[in-house]
């Protein structure tokens, strides 16, 4: 028939009224307390939902468009890689390490993410903000699969890949992730988004994927470049979506700014205590290195950081309260990590290797007022006394491991790099440890939450284990001998060269 | 004043983009980095569906961005015609 | 403070002493000797002589450490809750007053061959 249809295409803010507001309605035989029964409880005052938007406006149908072109780039390339033995085309097999603690921390992490963010999308009564969560619970889920799609090629032909899942639960560097991600979970649905969606994505997320995945193009490694883009991506809209979230919980009601400001301190705190992983993997685990973490920092950090702070100053927000004990920090916390992952790795599920010299050369000129000063000497130690027992340099003594952040207390204190952060509180008759002031005010905040932590370490000395390091290496799905120790005298090492000669021969 | 940034995948499809976006931001930096261009500007960035139709020779969607974006920096504001980065200074 | 929640928040510890099977954990760290990274966790009786802890615990892990060898024990300055506190190396460990989770440090001025001292 001959129908008149306005044939004018939406614009792109009718368009997202339509696919977000007008799928909303009020409820009318259950009150909307009871529909949402988690958004009053965290003291957050929220007056107007329908102030929150979308800044790109994306609406699910475009959502879907994007996403597959996305899913279809990754798999062609996923593909090639898998057809022309990517696997042997990277820098050398000490790139592997970098790969599979990112898998065993990091992956697990954005399953976690996924898991959080379809909760609160439930959780909070706004469409608006319901689609974004929605989108990037999908996201998230989309980015464990890809990660460990992409990686269980490696999977076929290197040690330490096998057992993630794991890893992440029961293996003891990795719980800093774990931890962060469970404690953000545990949490209100106000907190999870700041914890998350703003601390982790906006401001810390740069310094994971961009450094990570550049790493990964230096090192030859596409399948991971593409996941990571890949990811990356949707990354841009979640540090959007966080971003947004913080304007409006600071513009729905002035009490907010407190709460909102404490959740900040506390998860920028623990956003660096997880990156201290990655602060390793860019200063000592890629073979071809793109930028030291400290380079990393001041462009991520420090440049895009302050910006950011400075611009949510109109809201009397202020830089985290850990802000300058961190810059203070990034010129160690990768030395001093890396120096602990060293000498405790008969209990890694990837390899690690004193640096060469050409290595140290690098640090020096990139950690100008500390390597050579402080962390030199002790790989240089370590060197000496290696050749000299003729053994690997193992540190059997187990550590004792922060309370709220899980790794072992082995930061110094502010001010004197030569000295172990010790800091303690006791709740309840019961000791606690922390290795920083910003750890211990997590804790002292909220002490029930952080003492029911499972600590890797005390636990490996209770039932069923017992102190029994081989029975722990079982438990873990760590083979001794394959998956742990020296990269010099590893398995990778020696079946990655024996690959690579192998497809420039025809012996 | 503070620097917005936006970093789009080194590839065919965005490297007319990248001219548009430097046609109509001269204040802008382009860093070429492994499998990734990142512009900075000081305090604002303008991408228009325009400039890049041009540049592109065919019609364009700039959510078609979503694609190739890696991150960006400052306060998005995005409709049919432009995305805009910003710091409040 | 306590956490923010919906109705009373129960929370139990993980690592009371009573899931150590008799045995306790303490915590020994040397100050400005970071060649080993952290401080060490040990897990013995509380009935162990403190002299027993330091003798087959600790000592055996020090020994990559080149300022172990010349350690005087007699004059090392002990640490406990950050005080200075002198132990009596022939007393168990609860006799010394050394409890479930307990850290010490080992003070020893003048020894710091690997890591330099500000």
């Amino acid at each position: 028939m001959d129908m008149k249809t306005a044939n004018k295409k939406l614009s792109l803010k009718d368009k997202y009224k339509l696919f977000t507001r007008d799928l909303g309605w009020e409820p009318t035989y259950r009150t909307k307390e009871e529909v949402f029964p988690y958004v009053q409880y965290e003291g957050i005052k929220i007056h107007d939902w329908d102030k929150w938007e979308d800044p790109f406006r994306l609406t699910m149908d475009s959502y879907w468009k994007y996403q597959a072109e996305k899913e279809r780039k990754f798999y062609a390339i996923i593909d090639a890689h898998a057809q022309n033995n990517g696997h042997l085309h990277i820098t050398d097999a000490r790139y592997l390490s970098a790969l599979k603690v990112f898998l065993q921390a990091i992956s697990p992490g954005e399953y976690a993410a996924h898991k959080g963010f379809a909760r609160v999308g439930r959780e909070f009564p706004g469409v608006g903000t319901q689609v974004a969560c929605q989108m990037q619970a999908i996201d998230e889920i989309r980015h464990a699969q890809t990660q460990i799609h992409a990686l269980s090629n490696y999977n076929k032909f290197y040690n330490g890949f096998h057992g993630f899942a794991e890893h992440r639960d029961r293996i003891w560097y990795t719980s800093v992730a774990r931890s962060f991600f469970d404690d953000a979970m545990a949490a209100g649905p106000f907190e999870f988004m700041i914890a998350i969606g703003f601390s982790f994505e906006y401001v810390l997320t740069n310094l994971l994927f961009v450094p990570f995945m550049s790493g990964a193009a230096y090192n030859g490694d596409m399948a991971t470049v593409t996941f990571g883009f890949s990811a990356q991506s949707d990354e841009a809209r979640h540090m959007t979506l966080g971003l947004e979230c913080i304007k409006f919980m600071l513009e729905q009601d002035p009490d907010n700014l407190p709460i909102v400001q404490a959740w900040i301190d506390k998860w920028f705190w623990r956003g660096i205590r997880v990156l201290s992983l990655v602060s390793t993997m860019m200063d000592y685990m890629l073979p071809k290195r793109v930028m030291s973490w400290r380079e990393a920092w001041n462009i991520y950090g420090i440049e895009n950081g302050s910006a950011l702070f400075k611009d949510l100053a109109r809201y009397g927000i202020r830089a985290p309260k850990g802000w300058d004990h961190a810059e203070e920090a990034i010129d160690h916390m990768s030395h001093q990590l890396m120096l602990g992952l060293y000498q405790w790795k008969f209990g890694t599920s990837f390899h690690v290797w004193i640096p060469s010299d050409e290595d140290m050369d690098w640090l020096s000129k990139k950690y100008p007022t500390t390597f050579d000063k402080y962390y030199r000497p002790r790989w240089e130690h370590i060197k000496k006394h290696e050749a000299a027992t003729g053994a690997p340099f193992n540190n059997f003594g187990l550590p004792k491991l922060c309370q709220c952040c899980q790794l072992p207390t082995l930061f110094t204190e502010p001010g004197d790099p030569t000295l172990i952060c010790h800091r303690e509180s006791v709740y309840q008759g019961e000791r606690y440890h922390f290795c920083s002031d910003g750890c211990k005010d997590i804790f002292d905040n909220e002490p029930e939450k952080y003492i029911q932590a499972w600590l890797p370490m005390p636990g490996l000395m209770q039932d069923p284990l017992n102190g029994d390091l081989a029975g722990w290496m079982d438990w873990v799905f760590l083979k001794n001998g394959e998956d742990n120790g020296d990269y010099a005298t590893s398995q990778d090492k020696h079946n990655f060269e024996l690959w690579r000669s192998m497809a420039s021969s025809n012996q | 004043m503070s620097t917005v940034f936006i970093a789009l995948q080194a590839n065919e499809e965005t490297r007319p983009i990248i001219e548009a976006i430097e046609l109509d931001n001269p204040q802008a930096v382009v860093n070429r980095e492994p499998a990734m261009v990142k512009i900075n500007a000081p305090g604002r960035l303008v991408i228009r569906k325009d400039t890049i139709e041009e540049q592109l020779g065919r019609s364009y969607d700039l959510q078609e961005l979503q694609i190739n974006l890696i991150t960006l920096s400052g306060n998005v504001d995005e409709d049919e015609d432009t995305l805009t980065l910003t710091w409040n200074e | 403070m306590t956490v923010v929640a919906r109705k009373e928040y129960v929370a139990v510890p993980r690592d009371r002493v009573e899931n150590f099977n008799g045995k306790q954990l303490v915590f020994i760290s040397w100050d400005h000797h970071l060649l080993l990274s952290a401080p060490i966790m040990f897990c013995l009786l509380p009935q162990a002589t403190f002299g027993e802890l330091i003798e087959s615990h600790l000592l055996p892990l020090l020994q990559a450490d080149p300022d172990t060898a010349a350690l005087d024990w007699s004059k090392v300055e002990w640490l406990k809750e950050g005080q200075p506190w002198v132990p009596d190396f022939e007393a168990s460990l609860a006799a010394n007053g050394i409890g479930h989770k307990e850290q010490l440090r080992m003070h020893t001025p003048g020894l710091n061959t690997v890591c330099a001292v500000n």
